[in-house]
């Protein structure tokens, strides 16, 4: 959970460091990384096609879930309908842990954890988007830490009944029983990933106004008592 | 089956159990009634029981033995939904430890503490939660009478039978009728409501009946997501919906039942179907408990829902004045589980946290062109007061609207479940 909030810290001050204009990342290391990781399920490059993954041409400023001729999942499709786009920072949360930003995604890959990894790849993603020179360039690793999300507040206990009067509130939309009939479900979800999706929601990562505002008004210790409500259903 | 039911319901046995159930209960168990089983007084009534857990005594006092929701009444007359899907009893909250009656309230005596009901049964309260919806202002349309005047110009601003008959009159409309409404003024439930439905009345003529015309006569300048509606009109209904503003005399409205008839602004127009939806004010159960104000609206404290007028009563939902959150369901939803944290935090001492309250209205204005608007919401010293809103775009695509029209059949299973569990 401390690497994934960290790293939203991160990507959050990817947006507000002025003017550093060093590269993303080593391109070349990016596509071997991308041979490893990627190629397996997704093609990129000339003629490339959709195989078990879409295929990842003109990536950057591209709607998620739009490739065409490719079936996305419901989650992926739903994410790219709210007006979820590929960029840095998206794109960066999404190979870091798929889940935490696109929770029923069908991309089955667990994640690449390391910053400067993932800054590698992107800088090879970039290579074969459109006029890759109007994406931003800045060092996705240039801040280490997000004062906002110091590990003082990762550490916090969640007030777990603050976290059941919270979670009324959630209950018009979200089915106390679990079920989902257009809107997801959040019962049974390990409290990292809960606390990842809040925040990104709360950083407006993760497109949607309804959530962006719940989330948006709810603070560090309130997500944190939800978290710990939600961890204690069965 | 819980023992307090089987004593409860029912009408002739009501009064004398319920007389007799301190020393049945004994006196220790405090008592909450509530007036009013729908978006408000259910979920209250089921948070207050559930939450505490036995040691609150709930009755919930309700006119219908079946709940119509208004919310999705107008999918219902778009052809969207069945009408038995509007429809919920109370069986699971009757299962859940609340005692469920079904009679009509008729008098709250504030100083004796104790609502008397229809049958002539007396319940004692320490503390009441009104939630009785809205009643309509006689005399707000001239020539037009909810006793006299409903059967033929419907409201259907009460879901239930007033909704069949306005929709088996829509389909009745012959061909290149006129269907008309006239739209209430503020403040009335549902601010996007009126508006919604003419969307759904035109979807149906369209498919049935594609040369027939719909009038709105508006005594008001604006009215919630008006650029949307707008918008969405002129792309599915193009040339079919006059809607007549207060500019062009909307406001200055008279209706003939007898004869069919529509008078705006003078001028007389004979229609087919005519859909009358009058001012408003709260539901007639909170005036005669005298916890409401000459504008018709029981003031409520922002920070618990709390009736200005007496500390020992609650007033939920569209009949509460309580500042910025619209008259819906959502709004009364959420207003209700404030009230249940605060009452419980009375009655059994348990923990109270700061009101918050929040609210989202969906429209459908075609098949899967969905919109919303929304806003959370804070209590200040004065009012609840909006704290951050959204509402959709003009222009969104095709998958976005449909996305948002699928988000409401979420929150609508979402929100009845969690109204009667
Ligand atoms: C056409 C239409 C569409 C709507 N669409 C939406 C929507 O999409 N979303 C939304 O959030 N809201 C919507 N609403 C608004 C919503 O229905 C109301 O705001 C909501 O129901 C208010 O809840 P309430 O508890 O105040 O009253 P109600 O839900 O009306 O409940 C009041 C209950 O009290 C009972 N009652 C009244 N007096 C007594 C008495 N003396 N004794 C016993 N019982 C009594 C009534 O029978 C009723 O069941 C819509 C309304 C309309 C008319
Ligand atoms: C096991 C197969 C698999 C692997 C490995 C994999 N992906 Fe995916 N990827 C998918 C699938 C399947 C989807 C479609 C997801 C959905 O619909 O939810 C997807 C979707 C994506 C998308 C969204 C594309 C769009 O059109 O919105 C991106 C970006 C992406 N993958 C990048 C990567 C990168 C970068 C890697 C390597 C680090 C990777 N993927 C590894 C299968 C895979
Ligand atoms: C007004 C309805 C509504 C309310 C109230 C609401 N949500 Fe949501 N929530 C949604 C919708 C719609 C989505 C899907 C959003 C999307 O597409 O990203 C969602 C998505 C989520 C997700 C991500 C689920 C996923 O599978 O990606 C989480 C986590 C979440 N909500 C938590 C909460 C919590 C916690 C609360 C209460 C504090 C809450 N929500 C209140 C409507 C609501």
């Amino acid at each position: 959970m401390r690497i994934a909030l960290t790293s939203l810290g991160l990507l959050l001050a990817i947006g507000t460091v002025p003017g550093v204009a060093e590269e993303i990342g080593d391109a070349e290391r990016g596509a071997t990384l991308f041979a490893r990781q990627c190629a397996a399920c997704h093609q990129i490059g000339d003629g490339a096609v959709n195989r078990v993954g879409p295929q990842l041409n003109r990536l950057f400023g591209r709607r998620a879930g739009n490739a065409e001729g490719f079936t996305y999942s419901k989650s992926m499709a739903r994410m790219g309908a709210d007006g979820l786009t590929w960029t840095l920072q998206t794109l960066d949360a999404y190979i870091e842990n798929p889940k935490a930003l696109v929770s029923g995604t069908r991309m089955n890959y667990r994640g690449m954890k390391d910053p400067e990894d993932r800054a590698a790849l992107m800088a090879f993603l970039r290579d074969w988007s459109d006029k890759p020179r109007d994406i931003p360039e800045a060092e996705p690793t240039a801040r280490k830490t997000n004062p906002d999300l110091s590990p003082e507040i990762l550490a916090m206990e969640g007030d777990r009944d603050y976290g059941e009067y919270l979670s009324s509130e959630c209950r018009t939309c979200h089915q106390a029983d679990g079920s989902d009939q257009g809107i997801p479900s959040i019962t049974n979800w390990p409290a990292e990933d809960f606390v990842v999706a809040m925040h990104a929601y709360k950083q407006k990562l993760r497109p949607h106004p309804v959530m962006q505002m719940m989330a948006g008004r709810l603070n560090d210790e309130e997500i944190a008592a939800l978290a710990a409500y939600f961890a204690t259903l069965d | 089956m819980k023992l307090n039911r089987r004593h409860f319901i029912g009408t002739g046995l009501v009064a004398s159990a319920i007389l007799t159930a301190p020393t049945v209960w004994g006196q220790a168990k405090a008592k909450v009634v509530v007036i009013g089983g729908g978006a408000g007084g259910a979920t209250a009534a089921r948070y207050i029981a559930k939450d505490s857990e036995g040691a609150v005594e709930v009755t919930l006092v309700e006119a219908n033995p079946v709940y119509t929701t208004c919310f999705f009444s107008n999918l219902y007359l778009g052809g969207f939904r069945d009408f038995e899907s509007l429809q919920h009893g109370y069986e699971t909250l009757a299962g859940g430890g609340v005692t469920v009656i079904n009679d009509m309230a008729t008098a709250v005596d504030r100083a004796a503490k104790t609502v008397t009901l229809a049958s002539g049964a007396v319940l004692p309260y320490d503390r009441l939660v009104l939630s009785p919806g809205i009643d309509f202002k006689d005399g707000s349309v001239p020539g037009w009478s909810a006793d006299a005047h409903a059967e033929i110009m419907p409201h259907a601003y009460k879901a239930g039978p007033q909704t069949q008959l306005l929709k088996a009159q829509i389909e009745a409309m012959p061909e290149g009728g006129v269907f008309a409404m006239i739209a209430p003024p503020n403040p009335y439930r549902c601010p996007p409501g009126p508006y919604e439905r003419i969307s759904m009345v035109a979807h149906v003529l369209k498919e049935r009946n594609p040369t027939a015309k719909i009038i709105v006569a508006d005594p008001k300048e604006n009215f919630s997501k008006k650029a949307l509606f707008e918008e969405g009109w002129a792309k599915h209904y193009a040339g079919m919906i006059d809607w007549i503003g207060p500019d062009f005399g909307g406001g200055n409205v008279e209706v003939r039942p007898d004869t069919m008839e529509v008078v705006i602004d003078g001028e007389v127009t004979k229609v087919d179907c005519c859909n009358v939806i009058p001012g408003q004010m709260a539901g007639k159960i909170a005036a005669l408990a005298g916890v409401t104000d000459e504008a018709g609206w029981a003031p409520v404290d922002p920070a618990s829902m709390k009736s200005k007028m007496d500390e020992n009563v609650w007033v939920l939902g569209d009949s509460s004045a309580q500042g910025d959150m619209p008259k819906s369901g959502f709004s009364a939803n959420s207003q209700a589980k404030v009230a249940a944290m605060a009452i419980r935090g009375e009655l059994t001492g348990s923990r109270t946290f700061p009101a918050k309250y929040s609210n989202t209205c969906w429209s459908l204005i075609a098949p899967e062109d969905g919109v919303k608007v929304g806003a959370s919401y804070e209590p200040t010293p004065e009012k609840i007061a909006s704290v951050e809103s959204f509402v959709s775009a003009t222009g969104e695509d095709a998958a976005l609207r449909k996305a948002t029209y699928e988000e409401s059949l979420g929150w609508y299973a979402g929100i009845t479940a969690d109204m009667f569990g």
